[in-house]
């Protein structure tokens, strides 16, 4: 093996001194931030380890990243600063972070692909047992192209739109043997293309190698992009969030993919995730990352059972988890629901003009007071359930009651009155906002359009709400691009119950959100239902979110209602097989639970 | 494939019919008389021009004439001129002059246009895309009459490069310097719709995984930027085919070429209703056409067209 003098030191060097927890002479020079210790994480994780060369594959020492703004006139930004850690051969290295934590500009600056405006520093040492170490960090151009793809492969979130939509799928594949394996004869790389689309459990390989990307759904297609970088048996596999875009029953088939790879490719995975679940699923150890820089490094099972970082320890708490123990139901009896559908079809017309049934007669109501959840995956027709609530989708048969009234047999006045008692929360507040509206404009909006605020009261009001959603009340004039994510939702919460809404429809209103700003997004949407006592429509793909916040659930699957009942009912016990599928693919966020379901 | 073809047939159909019906009402609204203006200076006796009105249908109503001259389309008859020559056979004469101006500036639009456009769109922000950019808006800003004289008295005459005029030395040497003055202008607006669509499709996910794929950029800008980007540019460079075909009137006037350009201009200072009508409808055919053959084409270039 040649490996570099200083590489052998560090890495030996690590290994005498990994006996248990933190290690106090590390090196020296990697790690500024005194509360990590990259090299600890040395110690051979739990679980299956078939390592028995301690040897790094890939040796990351102190890398910062920062962004040149405005051609250098402004400082620049700093994306990543002195990350260290150590990729051992055959592992699954998780780096967990919250968005902004710098865990994808790592990824992307190992292999240079951050583009022009990015300055990278530091050491990644790349070197498995019997392979010639590269340092990649300056690499020259040249010889970077030569190591991506060959030595280190990446899988990227958005299956279908990493792929070339204009090429079959057999010649991206196809491309990437000829570019690396040029020794290969059109006949062998075919096979070769067959094998890897079979290795990724791509039914009809050979077949499939002819499709075009659009022809694949998305966790067909994240697959493809598995076998295009296994294609030439790399040192390293980088997967950035693979299965984050995936529906659960998706992620958990994509999953399996991977967790079976391990045990037939020797190549090791850095998984780049937010999904604590992910994390149990199929790490051996796991690098937690915030702002930019290691926070803990540790075996995925040390990290779950005892965290040592404070922040790991919030991280954790504040993912949701099913289970949560039963509460009073906030239902109120009333003569009449607040929100009822019955026998409810909705149809959509394709481009060819034939009909797509996204609901198929579906009966739900939802009382005054009481939380409903309607759970499901893409497809199932649960989004366009709440738009039919709020008369935005077409009502092919049944009907539909919202407070009292029935959009197409009442009077439009009657409906339009009926809307002023409406709330809506959509998924992405960015999007829902005027953005050339301050958000006390937005918030005064219906209070202007429908109660006829003017003035002094109106600022009064106005405020008031902000406060009520914990914004300072002094943020009326600033403009949503000002604000983040979870600062942005709750304006939206605060627009939705601006007129003391009757009904309230959430439509997936936490799931574009980091999981410590869903944590505190959910609590205040669960303190502002329980002290203004409305109906609310909570659509969710998210079982545990459900969890936490339902007092019904109602599962739908390809438009149809599965199962509903109360909550503990349905996610405890649950009667339907499909309803037991979905609780069953989701990972759990602990890893020695997740290996139990696994093996049971 | 097959309903998408003859979906498209049937367009092209409705707008043929219209476009048509609005040209012919057009010409019958120009102001003067032909028939009054065959006799020149002297006025015509009453009872011949009733006869040639009669003989040329014009004392019918619009419609029924329109009605007639679609029937004799339909048999392959463009009219008769006033002075009873075919308007088929003025124009076939004249044809394959325009056809090989147009297509001569076409070529020099996409192999420039796209060569530009892509350099200046991998060079986003660089001097190079600023030249390119601003030699674009130069291109645009000046008339095609202006450039066309220009570039025939300096190229042609001081420096005599080119021929100044006519179609004696043939292709390519008579063509070249029209199709370029022609050509400035879809060139400039190719290179432009082009860089943009490079940019846009450089930041796309797909190129940054061929990257990582370890592709040498040759290979992902050649063949994967390259035939991602040229997709919105063809719709365009279709239209400007047409375009050319049509619109190659002042500089075959300007260049002395006898094309169909050159026709019409005559046929509409003639007040040749006949003629006129008979060069737009071929005119709006060809235009039709290539527009059909370059939508198959994107569909050929871009699977997701062809599975919709």
């Amino acid at each position: 093996m040649t490996v570099p003098d200083s590489a052998v030191t560090s890495a030996s060097r690590s290994v005498s001194g990994s006996v248990s927890g933190p290690v106090s002479d590390s090196v020296p020079d990697s790690v500024p931030d005194s509360a990590s210790d990259p090299v600890s994480g040395l110690v051979a994780g739990p679980g299956p380890d078939p390592v028995t060369d301690r040897t790094p594959v890939l040796e990351v020492r102190d890398l910062t990243v920062s962004f040149r703004v405005d051609d250098g006139h402004t400082p620049s930004v700093h994306a990543v600063r002195g990350v260290s850690f150590d990729v051992l051969p055959g592992e699954v290295l998780a780096i967990v972070g919250e968005s902004g934590s710098g865990k994808s500009v790592t990824s992307l600056a190992l292999l240079g692909l951050l583009g022009r405006h990015a300055v990278v520093g530091g050491s990644a040492r790349l070197g498995g047992p019997g392979k010639t170490p590269v340092e990649l960090i300056g690499l020259e151009r040249r010889a970077l192209q030569d190591v991506r793809g060959r030595r280190v492969a990446m899988v990227f979130q958005d299956s279908s739109g990493a792929l070339d939509p204009v090429f079959t799928i057999g010649y991206q594949l196809d491309e990437m043997l000829r570019r690396h394996a040029p020794d290969l004869s059109r006949a062998q790389r075919r096979d070769r293309a067959v094998e890897l689309l079979s290795m990724v459990e791509l039914p009809d390989p050979a077949e499939r190698l002819r499709f075009y990307p659009h022809q694949f759904s998305g966790g067909q297609a994240q697959r493809v992009m598995i076998a295009m970088a296994l294609a030439c048996d790399p040192e390293v596999l980088l997967a950035d969030e693979p299965t984050t875009a995936l529906d659960v029953t998706v992620q958990r088939e994509v999953l399996d993919v991977l967790r079976r790879l391990r045990e037939r490719v020797s190549t090791s995975i850095v998984l780049i995730t937010h999904d604590m679940g992910v994390v149990a699923d199929l790490a051996d150890r796991v690098v937690v990352m915030r702002g930019g820089e290691v926070v803990e490094t540790a075996p995925v099972r040390q990290l779950f059972d005892a965290p040592g970082a404070a922040y790991t320890r919030e991280l954790l708490a504040a993912v949701p988890r099913v289970g949560t123990p039963e509460r009073p139901n906030g239902a109120v009896g009333a003569e009449r629901p607040a929100l009822a559908f019955d026998d409810l079809v909705v149809e959509y017309r394709d481009r060819r003009g034939r009909a797509v049934r996204a609901v198929d007669g579906v009966t739900l109501s939802v009382q005054p007071g009481e939380i409903v959840a309607l759970v499901g995956e893409s497809g199932s027709g649960k989004s366009s359930m709440g738009r039919c609530a709020l008369g935005l989708a077409p009502v092919t048969s049944g009907s539909v009651e919202v407070v009292g009234t029935r959009p197409g047999h009442d009077s439009p006045r009657a409906v339009r009155a009926a809307r002023a008692r409406i709330g809506v929360v959509f998924q992405n507040p960015a999007a829902s906002l005027n953005p050339r509206y301050s958000i006390g404009e937005s918030v005064a909006e219906p209070l202007l359009v429908h109660a006829g605020l003017r003035g002094a009261e109106l600022e009064r009001r106005t405020a008031e709400l902000l406060e009520s959603v914990e914004l300072p009340a002094a943020w009326v004039s600033r403009y949503p691009h000002e604000l983040s994510g979870g600062q942005l939702q709750r304006v939206s919460i605060a627009r939705a119950i601006s007129l003391g809404p009757d009904l309230l429809i959430a439509d997936e209103p936490t799931s574009a959100l980091d999981v410590s700003v869903q944590a505190t997004v959910l609590e205040l949407f669960r303190e502002v239902q329980r002290s203004l006592g409305f109906a609310c429509l909570f659509i969710s793909h998210d079982l545990a979110v459900v969890d936490e916040l339902a007092d019904r659930v109602a599962v739908m699957h390809r438009g149809r209602l599965v199962e509903t009942g109360a909550r503990t009912r349905v996610l405890g016990s649950p009667e339907q097989e499909y309803t037991r599928r979905l609780l069953a693919a989701a990972p759990v966020p602990d890893p020695v639970e997740q290996a139990a379901r696994r093996a049971g | 494939m097959t309903r998408r073809v003859t979906r498209r047939l049937v367009d092209l159909l409705v707008v043929f019919l219209g476009v048509t019906l609005i040209i012919y009402l057009m010409v019958f609204a120009l102001p003067g008389d032909p028939i009054a203006a065959l006799g020149g200076d002297r006025p015509l006796a009453p009872n011949v021009v009733a006869e040639l009105r009669e003989r040329y249908h014009l004392d019918e109503p619009v419609l029924q004439q329109y009605l007639r001259y679609l029937g004799g389309l339909l048999q392959g008859d463009l009219g008769t001129t006033f002075q009873g020559q075919s308007v088929a056979d003025r124009m076939a004469l004249r044809w394959p002059v325009t056809i090989t101006l147009a297509l001569t500036a076409w070529g020099i639009e996409v192999v420039l246009g796209v060569l530009l456009g892509l350099v200046a769109g991998l060079r986003a922000g660089a001097v190079s895309d600023r030249l390119i950019l601003a030699g674009t808006v130069v291109a645009t800003s000046i008339p095609v009459f202006v450039l066309a004289v220009s570039a025939q008295l300096w190229l042609g005459v001081e420096l005599a490069w080119f021929p100044v005029a006519g179609t004696g030395e043939g292709w390519p040497t008579a063509y070249l310097l029209p199709a370029a003055v022609i050509a400035v202008f879809g060139l400039a607006s190719v290179a432009r719709l082009m860089r943009g669509s490079v940019v846009d499709t450089l930041r796309t996910d797909f190129v940054r995984t061929l990257r990582a794929k370890g592709l040498r950029e040759r290979q992902v800008v050649g063949v994967h930027v390259l035939r991602s980007s040229a997709i919105p540019v063809l719709t365009f460079l279709a239209i400007d085919l047409g375009y050319l075909l049509g619109g190659t009137v002042v500089v075959e006037g300007v260049f002395n070429l006898p094309g169909v350009g050159q026709l019409l201009f005559q046929a509409i200072r003639a007040h040749e209703g006949p003629t006129i009508v008979g060069v737009s409808t071929a005119l709006i055919l060809v235009f039709l056409l290539t527009n059909l053959l370059v939508d198959l084409l994107a569909s050929v270039l871009d699977p997701r067209i062809r599975h919709e």
